[in-house]
């Protein structure tokens, strides 16, 4: 097939341009203030009348059958309203959301077993939150201990009574396919060396600060449910949770509230949703559910990635990249919400921004006794750029070539846009070689490399990594389907919509299908909307659509808001611009074509005195129907609403000779960290940080900063300090806070240099690209081989994360001992 | 269990309320009082989002109960400015790009107000040990420090 016959058209209609009026300023937030002075509303600032509280009664087992539960004492406390097991909630609910095929059943509350500690055994409703939790006290359970699978290898070979879902069959794998794309046996047999290493990723999540939670009531009147949440998605699907709670649809209305962060954890925080609402129909109260920190690091359905990589890369001696064979099993936890979207993710990018002939991948998804994964900041190909750039380095190092100029060899060229990599995706746009460029001079490389040749003199072991990471960005939903062995659910549609409206007086509302994660949707909408209209933006208002109410939505995640929100935007500002140019022709008499927009209003080209403006005209839309165009279709007022879809996706290959084009428009970045170790302790502390980023044409370059570097310090977690360690017996041992490490001011670098490359995409409107989640994954490889590099001298290799000071020690240990 | 009386001064207004002993600061500060932008992240003591300022002097409401707040002068985010007449700490944030999600930001504003009354002038170090103690999951805490700067030269100017 022909590069033209694979790749469909752009729709793009906004052209990048040289200069703008409104994009690409570093506008203040519109999103602050409220923020700002405590009157932001979040999931458990909702307060209804009325309201009554939940807590759950949490497994202290990672697997085991319930054998009774005793609830009279708790239903005899006073205050208590409900005390509610599995049992009870099947009576009124039906298992959880779930896209994997064959799914997985879940339930808010367990059904006869238990398969992670922290899950929900039963529920108590009270007068409040206090009472709730002594009345979990006095539920008495009997359990009876499964065998707890712990492990992700021993989960391969499970059988028997270790196996958590036995109507699936007799094993944990919940899914195991290979996939060749390309030449991979003769690329291999013809490579002069192969680098192989085992690389271990480990399981942490994106922890926001604020826990999932949900305000939820029902109304026996109308038999409709309405639920208050921190949740996403609600205009794309919230129909499942209707599903689950046994209504139709339309007798469920989701409303979004502010979300304290997500990072991709509350992409479809679908189980405090349905928890509430179960509990509200039972009790005939509004119920609020609001995870505890300890709910949701045990329970919140958003642990990420959880990797083994048995990897193999084939290269020549002059340094040439040939072919990437993995062998990855990936621990999901207890239950499988998304399936292996994870790994159609890791697909889109999985050779880097590197010239990689042939790939193969062959996945094993286990089950164990641990909190599901979901999403986190790269869903997956974090952990894919992990690996490549481990690779990479390994290649260098085993050639004796530095680390630059590897890199440099194998990279796509700008003039091979738009490129296809093996897997079928499409690389929209790029310029490697001008990041990495742009990257060598912001870090001041030659010269800490020649620092570093000093210290290391002087006995200090101080290390600079490289890493050259692709950061895709808008997905397609093929992505969460390509690796299903069974067809079902296959969904081609992940667009996301704005309705616009301009009143009488002059001024714009954008209502956002999507909610608000802690990114700046109302400040792109802004600037984008006042971009289209010339408009001044405190003219401008945002809000947010309930799902009674929304139009089809995915909403953020996979760094696609920004993107989805200006192309919405455009298309509902396209509808109203050519109404207004209509309308003023009219009253101007004057031609459209020689119309233009202009500070707000519409004005003759070359004349701009002779104006209207679009307060004018929108005072005459609303009340002035008689001087308007004899039209049946221009009706009064002014509204548009747009949908707009994914700006360039295709269908996987019935033949798997490829997967379609599904997560195209590419980011690029490059970081170069660098660092000393303190061998006694196993400390690393930053003497520079610099990432340069390559998002497209750039909205708002101070909210993208802020993305990238907030980004980078999850990823100094994720690489140093993060880990969800669960001990032998599926125990976690490090549930809150005080034990589970996320890295505060002091650990994160005081001055993270950002730069930028602007390469706009061919496809999207403007030629933006997201950039939500890059920071995250280019630090991790980034630092690997910084360290690596510190540790030089005495020869230790990076092979797992998190390197925290205890590993980094036994890693310094073993390399004396071996000298 | 037998509820207390408790007299107290929140933002300048006084309270007199019955609680339970056990009952949580950042609770009756958010529900009695309805002042929900003391937010609650991990209800352990760890994160500083529930910071308040009690007396003059942080404390973190999760950790307070209310009876120990009796006859105290508490102040919570909602007192430290409007959206009108905002605190130079909150401008700041706002110009520094000092907040993302927004969710810790009540406690960073307080942590933070604390100790630029206590030093005018501190430090970049000085601000990372006054910070030391609030998490943010969202900003990499680059931009927070730069608000605090500018936060601090812009109340220095106002006392001149
Ligand atoms: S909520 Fe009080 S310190 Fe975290
Ligand atoms: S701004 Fe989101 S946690 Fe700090």
């Amino acid at each position: 097939m022909t590069l033209d016959a694979y790749i469909p058209p752009s729709r793009q209609t906004e052209k990048p341009r040289e200069s703008y009026q409104w994009i690409g300023k570093s506008m203040k937030r519109v999103e602050d203030p409220r923020l700002l002075v405590g009157r932001g509303i979040f999931a458990d600032d909702i307060n209804l009348p009325e309201m009554a509280h939940a807590a759950i009664l949490r497994s202290p087992h990672a697997h085991a059958v319930i054998k009774s539960i005793d609830k009279s004492k708790a239903e005899a406390l006073p205050g208590v309203l409900c005390v509610m097991t599995g049992a009870d909630a099947a009576k009124y609910t039906g298992p959880l959301p779930s896209w994997a095929n064959p799914p997985v059943h879940q339930h808010c509350i367990a059904q006869d077993k238990v398969r992670h500690v922290g899950e929900a055994v039963a529920a108590v409703v009270a007068e409040t939150r206090y009472i709730a939790e002594d009345a979990c006290d006095l539920i008495e359970v009997a359990y009876e201990p499964l065998p707890a699978v712990v492990d992700l290898e021993a989960a391969l070979s499970s059988t028997g009574d270790a196996v958590l879902h036995p109507y699936r069959g007799d094993t944990n794998v919940a899914l195991a396919r290979t996939f060749t794309f390309g030449t991979v046996e003769e690329d291999f047999a013809k490579a002069d060396r192969v680098i192989e290493r085992r690389f271990r990723w480990p399981r942490s999540g994106g922890t926001p600060m604020e826990t999932h939670g949900a305000v939820a009531s029902y109304d026996p009147g109308t038999g409709k449910f309405t639920i208050h949440a921190n949740t996403s998605m609600y205009n794309y699907c919230g129909w499942m949770i209707a599903d689950s709670l046994g209504v139709p649809a339309h007798k469920l209305n989701i409303i979004p509230t502010l979300a304290g962060g997500s990072f991709g954890a509350k992409l479809f925080s679908h189980k405090p949703c349905v928890l509430a609402a179960t509990l509200a129909r039972a009790t005939d109260r509004p119920v609020k559910f609001m995870e505890d920190r300890i709910d949701n690091t045990t329970g919140c359905d958003a642990h990420g990635s959880d990797r083994v990589y048995y990897a193999k890369l084939a290269i020549q001696d002059d340094g040439t990249l040939l072919s990437l064979k993995t062998h990855i099993i990936d621990d999901y936890g207890a239950y499988f919400q998304f399936g292996v979207g994870q790994h159609g993710n890791a697909l889109s990018q999985c050779v880097g921004p590197y010239q990689i002939n042939s790939v193969e991948v062959a996945l094993e998804a286990v089950l164990t006794n641990k909190c599901q994964q979901g999403a986190y900041r790269g869903f997956g190909s974090e952990v894919a750029n992990f690996v490549i750039e481990r690779l990479v380095d390994g290649a260098a190092a085993e050639l004796g070539m530095d680390v630059v100029d590897i890199r440099r060899k194998n990279f796509i060229t700008p003039d091979q846009f738009p490129y296809l990599i093996p897997t079928g995706n499409m690389y929209d746009s790029g310029n490697y070689q001008a990041v990495l460029d742009e990257a060598l001079e912001l870090s001041e490389y030659e010269s800490w490399r020649a620092k570093q040749a000093e210290m290391r003199k002087e006995g200090r072991y101080v290390g600079i990594g490289v890493a050259t990471c692709q950061e895709r960005s808008v997905f397609s939903t093929t992505e969460f389907w390509m690796w299903n062995l069974e067809p079902g659910g296959e969904w081609t549609s992940s667009p996301d919509a704005v309705s616009l409206k301009i009143d009488p007086t002059g001024k714009a509302f954008v209502t956002l299908h999507s909610p608000f994660w802690g990114n700046s949707p109302e400040t792109v909408a802004v600037q984008v909307l006042a971009e289209q209209l010339t408009l001044d933006p405190s003219n401008i208002e945002v809000t947010y659509s309930d799902s009674d109410h929304g139009f089809n939505s995915t909403g953020p995640g996979g760094s696609r808001f920004t993107v989805m929100v200006a192309g919405a935007v455009v298309g509902a500002a396209h509808q109203l611009k050519k109404k207004l140019l209509r309308i003023a022709g009219h009253l101007m008499e004057a031609d459209t074509a020689d119309l233009e927009f202009r500070d707000g209003a519409v004005s003759l080209k070359g004349a701009p005195d002779k104006r209207l403006t679009i307060a004018e005209l929108a005072n005459t839309a609303h009340y002035f129907r008689l001087d308007l165009p004899e039209d049946m279709d221009l009706t009064s007022g002014l509204d548009a609403s747009y949908v707009y879809d994914h700006p360039v996706t295709t269908l996987p290959a019935k033949d798997n000779s490829h997967l379609g084009i599904f997560y195209p428009i590419m980011g690029h970045m490059c970081h170069i960290p660098v660092i000393e170790v303190d061998i006694e302790t196993g400390k690393i502390s930053f003497l520079n940080y610099a990432a340069v980023h390559d998002c497209g044409t750039m909205v708002n370059p101070m909210t993208l900063k802020g993305h990238v570097r907030g980004g980078v310090v999850n990823g100094i977690g994720s690489a140093l300090m993060e880990h969800y360690h669960y001990d032998e017996t599926g125990q976690l041992q490090n549930s809150l806070f005080t034990d589970y490490l996320v890295p505060s001011i002091m650990e994160s670098p005081s001055d993270i240099k950002i730069g930028h490359v602007v390469t706009p995409s061919p496809f999207t409107e403007y030629g933006i690209k997201g950039g939500g989640e890059g920071g995250r994954m280019g630090a991790p490889p980034a630092l690997a081989a910084a360290i690596e590099d510190a540790l030089r001298p005495l020869g230790v290799t990076i092979d797992e994360l998190p390197l925290s000071p205890n590993r980094l020690r036994r890693l310094i240990r073993e390399a004396q001992g071996r000298s | 269990m037998d509820s207390v009386k408790i007299a107290l001064t929140v933002n300048g207004r006084r309270h007199e309320r019955e609680v339970e002993p056990r009952r949580l600061l950042s609770d009756f500060l958010r529900e009695d009082l309805r002042l929900t932008g003391t937010h609650l992240a991990c209800e352990h003591g760890v994160c500083g989002s529930c910071t308040i300022l009690m007396n003059g002097q942080t404390a973190r409401s999760c950790l307070t109960f209310a009876v120990m707040a009796d006859g105290a002068e508490i102040t919570t985010i909602e007192g430290l400015g409007s959206v009108e007449n905002m605190h130079p700490l909150q401008a700041a944030f706002w110009e520094k790009h000092g907040l993302q999600c927004g969710f810790c930001t009540p406690g960073m504003l307080m942590s933070a107000l604390e100790l630029l009354r206590e030093n005018p002038d501190a430090s970049s170090e000085e601000i990372h040990q006054a910070l030391a103690g609030n998490l943010c999951r969202c900003t990499g805490y680059q931009t927070i420090v730069e608000a605090v700067e500018a936060a601090a030269e812009t109340m220095r100017g106002a006392e001149r």
